[in-house]
């Protein structure tokens, strides 16, 4: 929507194609015009930008604050703790990377990129096939839909408590295979048992999201591969996969910022302050819990960094597909008020 | 409309993935203020309504006790504030209240393990204590008006609710762990006594498991999952030897013979004593098994003695089993403490109705209703001697002797980490992660400046 207005400045015979389409613009009256538009675009989004601001950017900025302050810190002689806070500076952020918090943050650090890259690898792959079936027409398609959704719409912690029952030692995990793995005690099996119930939890999000791109796929483009002699393989490499991948990119994307934020499933399924499966959150919250406010938001600070880079990455390398069909657009326009001019 | 467009995605997906990056650094901003006044002992005034925060009353009996204390004072009512089952969860929603000031709490029921935390940061009143030795000897409580009198109270409660030997809590209910064992196959193994030290209980076993009915029983359980539990059988087994986590001087004592002993203990009894399965079980997860029949000696609760003798077919022990004071290594074990005190929140309104109310509820008439209606243990020492209350919880004189000479859990501000570098050290060794003598070196090192004045 914004990129209209570039629109008659650029057709008028800009000279400068990749200036701004405000200051291109020649005739006075037309520049007004412009701005006249551009301002009123300004003062029907305000308060949009305003409500982002409140909710995105003041705690981003007030969380960013907090974790530049420590409080709390010693006991005066009668044993009350010293009052009043402490301007740290960086100090919270290098406290996370020395001596023991380091070993802690780093093994924090690997279990959640190690349960980021495991769940969504997984959850991709079945919940493709997900979609696959529920996209194809066979009697009682609506009851295999929902059912395939049943475990998305179970909250996390309840999830985490069936999970919980099933992976005791005495629990129906052992009995179907007839081990005797201790999944719920602080341990590489507790890492299985999260990515297991993750998978599950989530694998219908990414199948959900998958099957309304299939569902935008026309009809003719399978039948004329059909025509051109193409097998099913074939048609899910060539055709299915490409069409139905913007719609999978994001799924995936949403999937990855969500599972860098993991915290109440293992919590629940496992526990709190269990190294096999800590995460970054879950660091922080044991720094809220114990009143280092500061602290805690350091590590969150962190994290968000983290899932910054992993988005921005993600974004960049694999099609940058989220703000890509308007940034495209404006080079369309761009290259057409180029054509005309030099025409 | 059919065909999407090749570059599919809208700007809407970027604003999401925003709104998530954002959420994840949020969670935990807290309050910026720093300054509090707070604690303190002056002025315990103020009269009329309080609330009284708690966790869930699952018999109903706390609400009896409130309304019969609302009938008798109707300008002085109390509310009850029920917050969630989990410890934890409690703690937060207290700790919340405390540093946004809110006078909506007045009476808090703290767990044992929070008074250090909660007096430090003066989240607490202090309360005024009459002198417990015998100075005003046998005057009537009326000689110090105003004075909680805790003289009737078992002296290991009363030090759970005092921080620097002033008092912030009027213990409520008390809590030690005993010896469960299976009467029944001791006798037919011709054992009369329950053991007292940790070889008779092992010597025990040994002829238990070549009974028949014994041979598929495991020996000896105590939790050793990474919890809270975890910590209170370190402290256990620790003090039995006659170490201690932290020593009197509060710093952390580790690094001595006592200190290995204990935790020996607790490896060698994972390792050849325990279930399997011994690490993924809870207190509940433990009870499940003892009641199973699986479990010859027991270290629990008070509470699984009547769920355990239930006869509904829920327990395969009911009328087999006995409880007896936990062994140690050469003579009776220490039991670790546990319970809840009752404390006033500094930013409270009512700071006098508050104190009365607590004294209403920790009396001797009320404790008596609370361990008839939830058989949680009482703090008044008298009750445990009362025939009426023996004949109905056989277990209670038991239980006096181990909350007498029982040890409290480390007293530390920053009682949040203690406990966590503890479960973790312990763990590991239990596990065999690490050598004991390693994880006790390295948990001397982390306790060092966690409890640094």
């Amino acid at each position: 929507m914004t990129t209209a207005p570039g629109h008659p400045a650029s057709a008028a015979g800009s000279p400068a194609a990749g200036a701004p389409p405000g200051q291109s613009a020649n005739g006075r009256g037309r520049k007004g015009d412009v701005q006249g538009t551009r301002r009123l675009a300004a003062l029907l989004l305000s308060p949009t930008l305003l409500v982002l601001a409140l909710v995105i950017g003041y705690p981003v900025l007030a969380g960013f604050r907090e974790s530049l302050y420590a409080r709390g810190e010693g006991l005066d002689d009668q044993g009350f703790v010293v009052e009043g806070d402490r301007f740290a500076g960086l100090g919270n952020y290098t406290a996370i990377f020395q001596g023991d918090r380091a070993a802690a943050f780093w093994n924090a650090f690997g279990n959640t990129t190690f349960f980021t890259v495991t769940t969504v690898v997984l959850e991709t792959v079945i919940g493709v096939a997900m979609a696959l079936i529920m996209h194809q027409m066979f009697r009682g398609r609506a009851l295999v839909r929902a059912s395939i959704l049943v475990p998305w719409a179970i909250p996390t912690a309840i999830s985490g408590l069936l999970w919980r029952w099933i992976f005791q030692a005495d629990g129906a995990a052992n009995a179907v295979l007839r081990e005797q793995i201790l999944w719920t005690a602080d341990g590489f099996p507790a890492k299985m048992a999260i990515v297991v119930a993750e998978v599950w939890k989530t694998s219908p999000f990414i199948g959900l999201l998958v099957l309304a791109g299939l569902q935008m796929i026309p009809r003719e483009v399978y039948e004329a591969a059909r025509v051109d002699g193409a097998g099913p393989v074939q048609q899910f490499w060539r055709i299915t996969l490409p069409l139905v991948k913007p719609a999978l990119l994001v799924a995936v994307l949403f999937r990855m910022l969500d599972a860098l934020r993991m915290f109440d499933l293992p919590a629940v399924l496992i526990g709190v302050n269990q190294k096999s499966v800590e995460t970054l959150t879950m660091l922080a919250w044991f720094e809220a819990s114990n009143l280092r406010y500061g602290s805690a938001a350091a590590y969150a600070t962190v994290l968000f960094l983290y899932i910054a880079v992993i988005a921005y990455l993600f974004v960049k390398l694999l099609g940058a597909d989220i703000i890509g069909e308007a940034r495209r657009q404006d080079r369309g326009a761009r290259k057409g008020a180029r054509k005309k001019v030099t025409a | 409309m059919r065909r999407i467009p090749p570059n599919g995605g809208t700007p809407l997906a970027g604003i999401v993935a925003c709104a998530a990056l954002a959420l994840s650094l949020t969670a935990c901003g807290g309050d910026d203020d720093g300054g509090s006044q707070g604690g303190g002992t002056a002025g315990l005034e103020g009269r009329g309504p309080i609330t009284f925060v708690t966790g869930k009353d699952r018999s109903g009996n706390l609400q009896k006790q409130v309304d019969a204390w609302n009938s008798d004072h109707p300008q002085e009512q109390v509310r009850v504030i029920e917050l969630p089952d989990e410890p934890n969860d409690q703690r937060q929603q207290m700790i919340q209240n405390a540093t946004t000031k809110s006078d909506a709490y007045s009476v808090l029921n703290l767990d044992v393990v929070w008074t250090a935390e909660f007096a430090a940061n003066r989240w607490l009143v202090e309360l005024p204590m009459a002198s417990l030795s015998g100075g005003s000897g046998g005057s009537s409580p009326q000689a110090e008006k105003g004075k909680i009198d805790l003289s009737a109270m078992l002296p290991a409660t009363v030090k759970t609710g005092q921080y620097r030997g002033r008092l912030y809590a009027v213990p409520s209910t008390s809590d030690a762990g005993m010896l469960y064992y299976r009467e029944d196959l001791l006798e037919k193994a011709g054992i009369a006594e329950p053991p007292k030290t940790y070889q008779e209980m092992w010597d025990a076993c040994d002829k238990v498991q070549k009974l028949p009915e014994g041979e598929d029983a495991d020996c000896y359980f105590t939790e050793v999952n990474k919890t809270e539990s975890m910590t209170i059988s370190a402290v256990e087994a620790i003090t039995a030897a006659g170490g201690s986590i932290i020593g009197p001087d509060g710093k952390p004592a580790l690094n001595t013979p006592q200190a290995r002993q204990g935790l020996e203990f607790l490896v060698d009894a994972k390792k050849t004593r325990m279930p399997k399965e011994a690490v993924t079980l809870d207190t509940e997860g433990g009870r499940r098994y003892f009641q199973s029949g699986k479990l010859v000696f027991q270290r629990q609760w008070p509470y699984q003695y009547a769920l355990a003798n239930e006869d509904d077919g829920s327990s395969e022990v009911a009328g087999k089993f006995a409880v007896a004071p936990l062994p140690g290594p050469d003579g009776p074990g220490v039991a670790n403490l546990g319970g809840h005190n009752l404390a006033i929140s500094a930013f409270a309104a009512n700071k006098a109705t508050s104190l009365d109310f607590i004294n209403y509820l920790t009396g001797a008439d009320a404790q008596r209703a609370n361990l008839l209606a939830t058989s949680q243990a009482p703090t008044i020492a008298a009750l445990y001697d009362d025939p009426e209350m023996v004949k109905k919880f056989p277990y209670l004189p038991v239980l006096k002797k181990a909350i007498e000479t029982a040890e409290p859990r480390p007293v530390a501000v920053k009682y949040g980490d203690v406990t966590a570098a503890i479960q973790g050290e312990m763990y590991d060794a239990v596990t065999g992660k690490k050598p004991a003598e390693q994880a006790l070196n390295d948990l001397q090192a982390k306790l060092g400046p966690l409890t640094a004045q």
